[in-house]
């Protein structure tokens, strides 16, 4: 009967890991879900809502896009739009970001130097979203104690 | 109808452009929007309404498109606004100056006869898909062959 449960339980946690590894595969981005951290862009996002990514290798990055991208050696990612592209013929770009609640750019979140994004930052471009679902998640970073409990 | 247009530069060695616009917009359920982007000239760009039960905000941008020597596409936001469900839907934005530094990388805007400035926006649903549409119509500026020193902006 034990027997039964846990492999039970093993099937299910197998078939997310499954799901979860296919939609990284499906959207091209290793990241495709991400919860919304902070404020930087009310009235459209607020913390703890969710948005599903996708990142295509061919999909150009045009300004007024919402991206998700990460700064070299943090481990945050950020998402904020896209208000500057300089793009060359061979398609290699650099792009300016900035949050749509804050009055600058994101220059003062790059890397020490650093004055703009690259392909190589993105996580993913957001594509859908859905309020409050990820609620869970900053709960459960804000109080390790709740974690425990779950 | 006057028409301000001038840079100065280059600073940092990059051309900064200004540029100034209106924007008339009418957003009403159901019915066609028109906007007005006068620049040198009067151009409509026709918006269609967007606000249906799923849509919690609109965020508008103007940005300029254009080509260099240095850059093969560049896009640049001068303007952006959100509108909220329930905000007045009639833009009515005479003189606007651009909310953001118009900077190119480089010195490509110098005689550049080619910029098109559109006119953008994101649809945020309550829930759902995050759409970006482009307005159909654009109006374009093209920079002068010179620069100008101390203009008052």
């Amino acid at each position: 009967q034990l027997y039964y449960q846990v492999l039970n339980f093993a099937m299910i946690v197998s078939s997310a890991l499954m799901i979860w590894k296919g939609l990284i595969v499906i959207t091209g981005s290793e990241s495709p879900i991400v919860v919304v951290l902070s404020g930087s862009m009310e009235p459209a996002f607020h913390r703890g809502d969710l948005l599903f990514l996708t990142n295509f290798h061919d999909d150009p990055i045009r300004a007024g896009e919402i991206v998700v991208f990460k700064v070299e050696g943090r481990d945050i990612p950020i998402v904020h739009r896209v208000i500057k592209i300089h793009e060359k013929e061979n398609g290699d770009i650099k792009f300016l970001t900035k949050g749509d609640n804050n009055e600058v750019d994101d220059r003062g979140l790059y890397k020490e130097g650093q004055n703009w994004l690259e392909k190589k930052d993105v996580v993913g471009r957001a594509r859908g979203f859905l309020p409050y679902v990820g609620m869970v998640t900053i709960i459960m970073n804000d109080y390790p104690k709740f974690k425990v409990c779950i | 109808r006057k028409n301000v247009e001038d840079f100065t530069g280059p600073r940092e060695r990059s051309d900064l452009g200004f540029v100034t616009f209106d924007i008339t917009a009418d957003i009403l359920k159901g019915k066609m929007i028109v906007i007005c982007n006068v620049l040198f000239f009067l151009t409509c760009i026709h918006l269609r309404s967007i606000f249906d039960w799923n849509v919690k905000q609109l965020f508008l941008y103007l940005s300029a498109e254009y080509s260099t020597k240095n850059n093969a596409l560049n896009q640049v936001v001068l303007w952006d606004k959100i509108i909220l469900r329930g905000d007045n839907p009639r833009l009515f934005l005479k003189d606007m100056k651009s909310k953001y530094f118009f900077f190119d990388d480089g010195n490509g805007l110098k005689g550049n006869r080619n910029v098109t400035l559109t006119l953008s926006w994101n649809v945020v649903p309550n829930a759902g898909i995050l759409p970006l549409v482009t307005g159909s119509g654009h109006v374009s500026v093209p920079f002068p062959d010179t620069y100008e020193t101390t203009k008052s902006y």
